[in-house]
């Protein structure tokens, strides 16, 4: 009987080295497909409850981790608050991270392979892995004055704020309001979170939302620079050029014309495009609009950064859109004037200040300046880039469009925004929407106009103001100046 | 019989007791033991466990109590056996108490606790069945009551008021403060009882039959007990919805069968009615083909599937558990196995393997490996067929229960209950088991004890004759 148990023995051994290789094969082979299963509770806490790094503005944390004696070891918490909800996003049990919580995730947990010879000294020493801290392009006085100045708008309103450095692209400042407070969203009494989330996620003025990125409405007049940009550019025009300022721009196979705001002429009917944009003259851009053609006027947004995605550090990011009108002419004039199927986000208008700040080249913006491991050596570094590879606009172009703007603050609608002693140049919008509702209130800019610092957008989306009080100069002007004025200081 | 091969024809080699050999081993399953309980201490609550010397001390006794007794008992047994699962029911109990601490269990109601005290009971039957069976052989004698105990056991969990119904199972009984498989007895009883049906019939299951395609196949009449066999496994399954106990009893049948015959036809056979029943399982019972629709896409029913009931949450569990743990595991209390419902049944592989590692479940595993492999080799010393057919079946029974339980718990086949053999927390399993091993260091220290000398002619020769006088009772005794 010897012969079978030997036979036998050779049977259990397989039977064992099968179970070896299957235990291996889920322990070793298989094991970080398991660990990075989102259903995964065990992974998914322990990210939760770890001590992450902090995100920076200056030397200032704004979201950091502090020691907690629940349930989880460490709780989130956001000293940067509501003034810098809509930039750290929050990290949450049930509804994950959104913000830079979220896109710098891997370097804050510490699992980034930036990260890496850190994790291998936390291994030797047998230390926690500590995350790496995030430092912010975030300009503080400027974050400040954007948040006082929308805050200052009053309740019930929807606004946003955002300021780029035109030499770099770094994000300065980027303000929301509503918005709401981290803390309440991170707090590890889980329930609670829940029922914080549930409020905000339900309300119509969508609190949780990063307007400045977020939201892409019609930009109106702001849209104009765009118009004037490719107008210098195609059609050979200066800001002493002659165009059309009537009051009424007859719009070619409709029964509506397309009239100024207040119903007059800008000033007659041959005016300058200086004055055209001072005044904000929709008849004057609608003509212009007529006269380039919509792969002219959709190469000019593009250059601008219309239909590009653009921002690494934050999202998601609503697309700014300039579609094409199929050859209509009615059409045509009125994208010109940003109104149509065209939309922007704060930041895409800002962009097109900082455009032409920086001399035609637009720079891609961000928000992570620095990258330093737990023991702040830098880790990494965010470094200024174009979009793309040709300016979207000439020097020449950018230094006419400059002069315009200036002027526009100096004797035209954008006067909210002028500063004692140094020169500004800006540009107003007011979009119309559906008439039940009030439109929505642009305001761009850029300071030092000779040597720029900063490049700001407002949008007010929603107030408490009288339909006939809108303006944009008059709501975001104010803001922009402030947040300019933080800059240059 | 091939036990008893003449002396003269091969050199004899004499096996020696080797118990000092056993004692080191075994002062390193006690160290083992201490040392997981002392860890657990450590790690989950960050001290040394208060009740370390009494848990201690009583490990300690139980272990030499079990290995005194087998220097007295059964000198000449494998030395390695009684080490090992001394290490393994030691690993079973700190991890047990890992899991009572992370339940928040208190101390009377531990499952830790009560697990020691089966296995107290565990090593006293140790000790009874090395003092009750001086010999194996003495068992050939009960083969068929062995049988019928074994039948009675299985069917005692279906009688009214004393069975019980668990998580599905209808497999235990209720004997007053204290739950009870009898199945796990009715494993060691069919064990004894193939053995010795076997032992003595192997000749005529061995050579009648026809060859086809190069394997002899046995005869029409002499598949009743396999087919009998087939259908008590079969009711198992049906009736008290055990699957781990119906592919166990089963495959034990089989193995036992070929050995005892060295036909491989029989391994075709049986291969071919377990397919049979399988594929019947299959058709006719939900419970089952749920355990195979789990095995093969586990995650299309995590946390449920479509129906909002089926759930292979265990199992998935387990596997995060194990994937989290890694190589070298997380340490007792850096894991999370309570996540694991039954972690300290019959999932307690994973919660080790979560809290210790790829490199302590390949340990356990070779461990397990090499009681097997103990004994088998038992069995091939063995000097009679019955001896031989025991220590294969019990041998076979830790192999099949561990590949079933633990390759159903890792994914690699479909998941059955049953219990992790003296790791699991579960005092019919625990206790079976120990007497299991009694049993098997009982055939091998018959087998390897030096034959006793034929005594020489000229020790004959000055000898006195003497008259001895039978009375009539003798003779007819």
């Amino acid at each position: 009987m010897n012969r079978p148990i030997r036979t036998l023995s050779v049977g259990c051994l397989i039977l064992f080295v099968a179970l070896m290789l299957n235990v291996t094969y889920v322990q070793f082979f298989k094991a970080s497909w398991y660990n990075e299963r989102g259903d995964n509770r065990r992974v998914t806490e322990e990210a939760y409850s770890q001590q992450r790094g902090d995100i920076l503005v200056g030397k200032k944390a704004v979201a950091t981790s502090v020691p907690s004696d629940g349930k989880f070891e460490w709780q989130r918490s956001y000293p940067g608050g509501k003034k810098y909800a809509p930039i750290t996003g929050f990290m949450s049990y049930s509804y994950g991270q959104t913000g830079i919580e979220r896109s710098q995730d891997s370097v804050l947990s510490g699992k980034d392979n930036k990260l890496f010879t850190n994790r291998l000294v936390d291994l030797v020493t047998n230390s926690e892995p500590a995350g790496g801290n995030v430092e912010l392009t975030i300009d503080p006085k400027v974050q400040d004055a954007a948040y006082e100045g929308l805050t200052a708008l009053g309740e019930d309103v929807q606004a946003a704020a955002v300021a780029i450095d035109p030499k770099t692209g770094q994000i300065l400042a980027m303000a929301n309001t509503p918005t709401y407070n981290p803390d309440r969203l991170a707090n590890n009494d889980i329930s609670a979170a829940q029922k914080s989330y549930n409020q905000l996620s339900k309300d119509d003025d969508e609190p949780l939302l990063n307007r400045s990125i977020q939201t892409a409405l019609p930009p109106g007049s702001t849209f104009k620079l765009v118009t004037a940009a490719a107008a210098i550019e195609n059609l050979g025009l200066d800001g002493d050029s002659k165009v059309y300022g009537g009051a009424s721009l007859d719009l070619p196979g409709t029964d509506v014309n397309l009239p100024n705001l207040n119903g007059t002429s800008c000033g007659g009917e041959q005016i300058t495009l200086t004055r055209a944009l001072e005044v904000s003259c929709n008849t004057a851009f609608g003509q212009l609009g007529m006269e380039l053609t919509d792969e002219q006027m959709q190469e000019q947004a593009e250059g601008f950064g219309f239909g590009q995605d653009y921002l690494d550090d934050l999202g998601p990011l609503a697309a700014s859109k300039y579609p094409g009108n199929g050859g209509d002419k009615a059409k045509q004039a009125r994208a010109a004037i940003g109104q149509q199927d065209v939309i922007a986000t704060p930041l895409q208008m800002a962009m097109v200040s900082a455009g032409i700040a920086n001399g035609g080249e637009v720079m891609k913006p961000y928000l992570v300046d620095r990258v330093t491991s737990s023991s702040l050596d830098v880790i990494d570094q965010g470094n200024p880039t174009a979009i793309d590879n040709q300016p979207a606009v000439s020097q020449d172009t950018a230094e006419i469009l400059t002069d315009m703007m200036v002027s526009t603050v100096e004797n035209g609608t954008a006067t909210a925004a002028a500063i004692d002693g140094v020169s500004v140049a800006g540009k107003t919008g007011t979009a119309q929407t559906t008439p039940d509702r009030p439109p929505y209130a642009w305001f761009t800019s850029f300071a030092p106009a000779e040597n720029p610092s900063i490049a700001v957008a407002v949008m007010v989306q929603k107030s408490g103001t009288e339909r006939s009080e809108i303006a944009g100069g008059r709501l975001g002007g104010p803001i922009a100046k402030a947040m300019m004025e933080a800059a240059i200081s | 019989m091939s036990g008893f091969t003449p002396a003269s024809s091969m050199p004899i080699f004499v096996h020696r007791s080797r118990r000092g050999a056993e004692l080191v081993l075994m002062i390193l399953a006690v160290a083992v033991g201490i040392g997981a309980y002392t860890a657990v201490g450590l790690g989950v609550e960050g001290k040394i466990p208060v009740d370390i010397v009494g848990y201690g001390t009583w490990l300690v006794v139980l272990l030499v109590a079990a290995h005194v007794g087998v220097r007295l008992m059964a000198p000449y047994a494998d030395p390695v056996l009684l080490p090992l699962v001394a290490m393994l029911n030691g690993v079973g109990l700190a991890v047990i108490h890992r899991l009572d601490l992370a339940a928040g269990a208190s101390e009377t109601d531990a499952f830790a606790r009560q697990q020691l005290i089966w296995m107290t009971l565990g090593v006293v039957l140790f000790l009874i069945t090395l003092f009750l069976v001086p010999d194996h052989r003495m068992l050939q004698r009960f083969t068929y009551t062995a049988g019928l105990g074994a039948v009675v056991m299985l069917i005692l969990p279906m009688l009214p008021f004393i069975g019980k119904t668990i998580n599905g199972a209808r497999i235990w009984i209720n004997l007053g403060p204290v739950s009870f498989q009898p199945g796990e007895v009715a494993k060691v009883l069919l064990v004894i009882c193939f053995a010795g049906y076997l032992a003595v019939h192997r000749d005529a299951l061995a050579l009648a039959g026809r060859r086809f395609a190069g394997i002899d196949l046995p005869r029409g009449r002499d598949l009743g007990p396999l087919l009998m066999m087939w259908a008590i496994s079969l009711a198992i399954l049906v009736l008290q919805r055990d699957l781990g106990s119906s592919l166990l009893f089963y495959g034990l049948f089989v193995v036992t069968l070929y050995v005892a015959t060295e036909r491989k036809g029989w391994i075709v056979v049986g291969g071919l009615l377990f397919a049979g029943g399988v594929f019947a399982a299959l058709t006719l019972f939900s419970h089952v083909r749920v355990r195979v629709f789990t095995w093969l896409d586990p995650f299309k029913y995590y946390p449920v599937g479509d129906d909002g009931v089926t759930s292979s949450g265990q199992l998935v569990e387990g596997l995060f558990g194990m994937a989290w743990g890694g190589m070298i595991g997380r340490g007792f209390g850096s894991g999370e196995p309570w996540r694991i419902p039954y972690a300290n049944s019959d999932f307690i592989i994973p919660a080790i393997g979560e809290e210790l590692g790829l490199t302590a479940i390949l340990a356990l595993l070779l461990c397990y490996g090499l009681i097997v492999e103990r004994g088998l080799r038992t069995a091939i010393v063995a000097r009679d067929d019955f001896g031989k057919l025991l220590s294969v079946g019990l041998a076979s029974s830790i192999a099949l229960q561990t590949f079933v339980v633990v390759g159903g718990v890792t994914g690699l086949i479909p998941l059955t209950g049953l219990t992790t053999p003296f790791l699991s927390y579960g005092g019919s399993s625990l206790v079976a088991n120990w007497v299991i091993v009694a049993l098997l260091l009982r055939v091998s220290d018959q087998s390897r004890r030096p034959l006793p000398t034929a005594p020489s002619d000229e020790d004959l020769a000055a000898e006195e004759t003497q008259i001895v006088k039978l009375d009539k009772g003798a003779l007819n005794r």
